[in-house]
């Protein structure tokens, strides 16, 4: 076998070549290939939490964040089975939480829905859990919408491993996991968070948005408006 | 000489909506003018008409706030081939649904009773008046949906291309531009 070819796997069928280490979707998006996803960011270290980057490698069901790619190894990404998974997923998601676009000054630059779009979700399909989750707005600058929030964690990362703060945190478990601010009060305002942190614009979703700037851009005129989000694989979200 | 053409039924309603898919519906503008020409509309704004009769489509703006809004999406239910949810309240909730988290006895209060400025305020009870639900909720949690056109409200394009490509007999596909929840 010659070593002069880089390692390289195949996904759906296209030739992918990797490096040392990479992980099957690093490699795809260095590739310029889109493999949906919620919960990973190439800048942070994989969460491996939201399973919407779930791939068959060489016939197994793996997440594509934290699945090491393999020399020869055959990916399969964009099938009916996969994204049904992944359409159903996203449902979960959306009837967990309470996802009202027309009100949400992320709608357009939001992942979530971006996402849901790619994947042609026409409807929730499941039940509504309608929960209670009161706004945060204690912070001068910064609002906190839990509603919106998919547990991602990558505010938990930015803020702990690049800001060195720890401003956020996953508490509970299972169906309680929800979102907190390490504060005693556990409000934004008595922590020192800031806009200058990362945390400040990895969010996803619409969870923390920053005050007096809302709808400067006008609905219809954003990211994931103009261009499909499969069409940037590595997202770069207006006003985020 | 050639047979008329059968004319497909549709019903529309807006439940606990705002009219605004409805208006949307009529941003299709000139086609409306080839969609009569394959349609003919039983219970709807449009025409008035009270009682949702046998019909092939039928089309529910808006998700459920009260008892009425329940017995009229059953009747077109019971009536209707096929049955589209047609924006964000119907499919979701939508706006009216923003007030799940609050119980429904502390809104009637701030709203009849208790707000600064109301004179001898009353929770209404007529008898006439349908009873409000719990909570609202979209269509799809009471009856089966056959298609969903999301948006708030879905452009008239949106609703233009569900209605054709259902009419042609193809499965309704919006893709990248038509599909909005926004």
């Amino acid at each position: 076998m010659s070593k002069a070819n880089p390692p390289s796997f195949t996904l759906d069928g296209k030739t992918i070549p990797f490096g040392e280490g990479q992980t099957i979707i690093q490699a795809a998006m260095d590739a310029g290939v889109y493999i949906p996803h919620l919960c990973f960011n190439p800048e942070f270290k994989p969460h491996g939490s939201c399973k919407l980057c779930t791939v068959k490698a060489d016939g197994r069901q793996t997440a594509s964040c934290t699945q090491q790619a393999k020399d020869g190894m055959v990916v399969e990404s964009d099938i009916k089975e996969i994204n049904d998974e992944r359409r159903a997923l996203l449902q979960m998601l959306f009837v967990e939480g309470n996802h009202f676009c027309p009100s949400c000054e992320k709608s357009g630059n939001c992942q979530l829905q971006a996402t849901a779009y790619e994947l042609d979700m026409m409807s929730p399909h499941f039940d509504h859990f309608f929960p209670d989750r009161p706004l945060d707005a204690s912070h001068p600058d910064y609002l906190l919408d839990f509603n919106r929030c998919i547990l991602c964690s990558l505010c938990v990362r930015a803020s702990r491993d690049v800001d060195g703060k720890n401003v956020f945190a996953l508490s509970g478990r299972g169906i309680k996991s929800h979102l907190i601010v390490n504060a005693k009060s556990g409000h934004l305002a008595d922590t020192d968070f800031s806009g200058d942190d990362k945390a400040a614009h990895v969010c996803p979703v619409g969870v923390i948005l920053k005050k007096r700037v809302g709808f400067a851009t006008p609905i219809g005129q954003r990211s994931f408006d103009e261009q499909p989000i499969s069409a940037t694989p590595h997202p770069v979200v207006k006003g985020a | 000489m050639t047979a008329p053409i059968k004319k497909l039924k549709v019903a529309t309603t807006s439940l606990a909506g705002c009219f605004g898919c409805h208006m949307s519906f009529l941003d299709i503008d000139e086609r409306l003018l080839d969609l009569v020409q394959l349609v003919e509309f039983d219970r709807s704004p449009l025409t008035d008409i009270k009682t949702c009769g046998p019909c092939d489509i039928g089309i529910i703006e808006g998700g459920l706030c009260n008892a009425e809004n329940v017995h009229v999406l059953r009747e077109f239910r019971a009536n209707c081939t096929i049955l589209i949810a047609m924006g964000a309240c119907s499919v979701n909730g939508g706006l009216p649904a923003q007030r799940n988290h609050l119980s429904l006895p502390v809104i009637l209060e701030e709203v009849y009773h208790a707000q600064h400025g109301l004179v001898d305020g009353f929770i209404p009870n007529d008898p006439e008046l349908p009873l409000p639900l719990d909570k609202v909720h979209p269509i799809h949690e009471v009856v089966k949906v056959d298609y969903f056109i999301p948006g708030c409200p879905p452009s008239g394009d949106a609703i233009w291309k569900v209605l054709t490509d259902l009419l042609a007999g193809r499965q309704p596909e919006l893709g990248h531009g038509l599909i909005h929840y926004d």
